[in-house]
């Protein structure tokens, strides 16, 4: 399958705002390797499974547990980010006033 | 000449020979000379490392014995986390991180006795074959400053080669700590999927993402490996069985073990005649010392790089959306939280992870996943059933590591396919989840290593080490010519 890829649509899917120079120089990049990669479809895999993970494995449950190694309290958590209010994240609006 | 090996440095601590305090020291002297001129280190804690060293010796005279490397200084790659030490993982969105917990891997290092000397430069989140990538700069090759050291792990093995510690870690996605391990001249191992936990390295492709070791000799990656391995709850990929300890039969030789030659694999044409000679005197080598060698053929590996390069960005596109301005690194402001988000993931992101981001987006968006996405994983499946059935008649397969040695720096940087060919011996094993290790045979014509990869199936680390230290015993390479006072540090940089 011949594809192009529509990359001002990728870009906003992967949330990256890219000038349109960037976006000219990705786009063909991006076009040149998935062209070399694209040669993987000319493999026959008609009735071969998928490998998603080295090893089968399924599900591994565990106890849901608060642990002093494995959860962090309030002030380590908030320590490294950019913007906070009292025990929040904080960030611009997420939704646009009407 | 000062210590360079774990085995030789753990046994003069306990005959009294030398104090970590000492072993500190050597390292931080052999930095203070090499290092404005490799760049191999992005934190180098000095204070914590004497502090460590005068602890472990505190505790060595008082008779508490952690193991062979109690009091060893090892540099750790910059993506794995460590507990009030920043960690970057080469991105300008995680300048100035520091993470509150250590790495499982760096947690068992620290638990053996190791000393923590600081955390090496790498390409960004590991992606990149010559640690160009970098979002502080390149590292060099300590053989030849011209050249690259390799990636994505190059600033662990160049600290590794030039004396600035005594082991590393790495971590090998598709080839990154065996390739620079080759291009380094010094030892590097991939071990299974799963047998070493990856809580706490920053994750770039959790299907193929292994943690490492990285030695002068066989025997010390073995020892570093034995104390990171095992099973974590901490990781649900975690392997829960018993491995074999990587270095239980170190001195059995090669007396009738089957060496399947996989001088294709992946596909790989354009080796260089001076690797393909080191290859074929070590082969010669090992069948003089009772080694049963026959050639093998991985007809699927071919696919394995495009494969590879659909499965990686894939994956890294999902793992690197959490880096969005919120929690932690870097934030551009913006009226929206996408805008936000948007602006600080373009400003923070490098040129080759913007690639892999916008590529992995797109091999996974709606219409395309089972064309792109999906038939990788297949192709993934048959690469797996080709390396089962040459297993049938061998116990290793063999390949060089990397079909070039060292190259110049700036020489692959503006077509990234040529780059991406640089994994093509290795990107098979972590496909198939296989255990790989890289271990220098020779110098080529331009005084630059040539490493020879040993594969083994899924767990069988143990007899991979034994035909890897076989190797490096028939062949004898000095991994120390770069300390050679007399050999200095030959390249442009001074």
């Amino acid at each position: 399958m011949a594809v192009e890829i529509d990359i001002s649509h990728v870009a906003r899917l992967a949330r990256l705002e890219l000038s349109d120079r960037q976006m000219d120089t990705y786009g063909r990049q991006c076009q040149e390797l998935l062209e070399h990669v694209a040669r993987i479809q000319a493999v026959d895999t008609e009735g071969v499974e998928p490998t998603s993970h080295p090893f089968p494995t399924t599900n591994r449950f565990r106890e849901d547990r608060v642990t002093s190694e494995t959860v962090l309290g309030h002030e380590e958590v908030l320590a490294q980010a950019p913007d906070t209010e009292g025990p929040f994240f904080r960030v611009p609006p997420a939704i646009e006033e009407a | 000449m000062a210590f360079t090996t774990i085995a030789g440095a753990a046994r003069a601590l306990r005959t009294g020979r030398v104090t970590s305090v000492g072993l500190a020291d050597q390292v931080l002297a052999r930095t203070s000379m090499v290092e404005a001129q490799l760049h191999a280190y992005l934190t180098l804690d000095s204070d914590g490392l004497m502090e460590a060293a005068a602890r472990a010796d505190e505790e060595l005279a008082a008779g508490k014995d952690r193991g062979p490397l109690h009091g060893i200084p090892i540099a750790v790659k910059d993506n794995m986390t460590t507990r009030h030490m920043e960690t970057t993982a080469g991105s300008r969105i995680l300048s100035g991180y520091v993470p509150p917990y250590d790495a499982t891997a760096v947690r068992r290092l620290r638990d053996a006795g190791a000393l923590i000397a600081g955390k090496t430069n790498l390409d960004e989140f590991a992606m990149g074959s010559s640690t160009e990538n970098s979002a502080f700069g390149p590292t060099r090759n300590p053989w030849n400053t011209d050249r690259v050291p390799g990636g994505s792990s190059g600033g662990s093995v160049a600290a590794v080669a030039a004396g600035m510690a005594l082991g590393g870690l790495g971590s090998d996605t598709g080839g990154s700590i065996r390739q620079p391990a080759s291009l380094c001249g010094v030892v590097g191992a991939k071990p299974t999927y799963g047998a070493v936990s990856r809580y706490g390295l920053i994750a770039f492709a959790s299907s193929l993402d292994q943690i490492g070791p990285i030695a002068h000799r066989v025997e010390d990656a073995a020892l570093l490996l034995d104390a990171i391995c095992g099973h974590d709850p901490l990781d649900a990929t975690s392997y829960p069985g018993e491995i074999e300890p990587s270095g239980s039969w170190l001195d059995r030789g090669l007396d009738g073990i089957r060496v399947g030659v996989a001088r294709r694999l992946g596909g790989a044409d354009a080796v260089e005649p001076d690797v393909e000679a080191a290859f074929d005197r070590a082969l010669a080598a090992m069948e003089g010392a009772g080694a049963v060698t026959l050639e093998v053929d991985l007809p699927s590996t071919e696919q394995g790089l495009s494969a590879y390069y659909l499965i990686a960005p894939a994956e890294c596109s999902a793992n690197l959306a959490r880096f969005d301005g919120v929690r932690y690194g870097l934030r551009v402001d913006g009226v929206t939280t996408e805008q936000m988000m948007s602006r600080s993931r373009a400003d923070g992101f490098g040129a080759e992870v913007t690639r892999r981001v916008l590529l992995g987006t797109f091999a996974l968006s709606a219409g395309y996943h089972e064309a792109f996405y999906g038939q990788a994983q297949k192709v993934r499946t048959l690469i797996r059933e080709d390396f089962a059935r040459a297993y049938t008649q061998c116990d290793v397969l063999v390949s060089p590591t990397s079909a070039t040695t060292a190259f110049p720096l700036g020489d692959r940087t503006d077509d990234p396919l040529s780059m991406y060919v640089s994994d093509v011996f290795t990107i098979p094993s972590n496909l198939a989840g296989h255990p790989a290790i890289s271990v220098p045979v020779a110098l080529d014509r331009h005084d630059l290593p040539i490493g020879f990869q040993v594969m083994a199936p899924a767990l069988e680390e143990a007899v991979m080490f034994q035909v890897a230290a076989a190797v490096e015993s028939l062949t004898g390479f000095d991994t120390t010519v770069p300390f050679d006072p007399a050999y200095g540090l030959r390249g442009g940089v001074r």
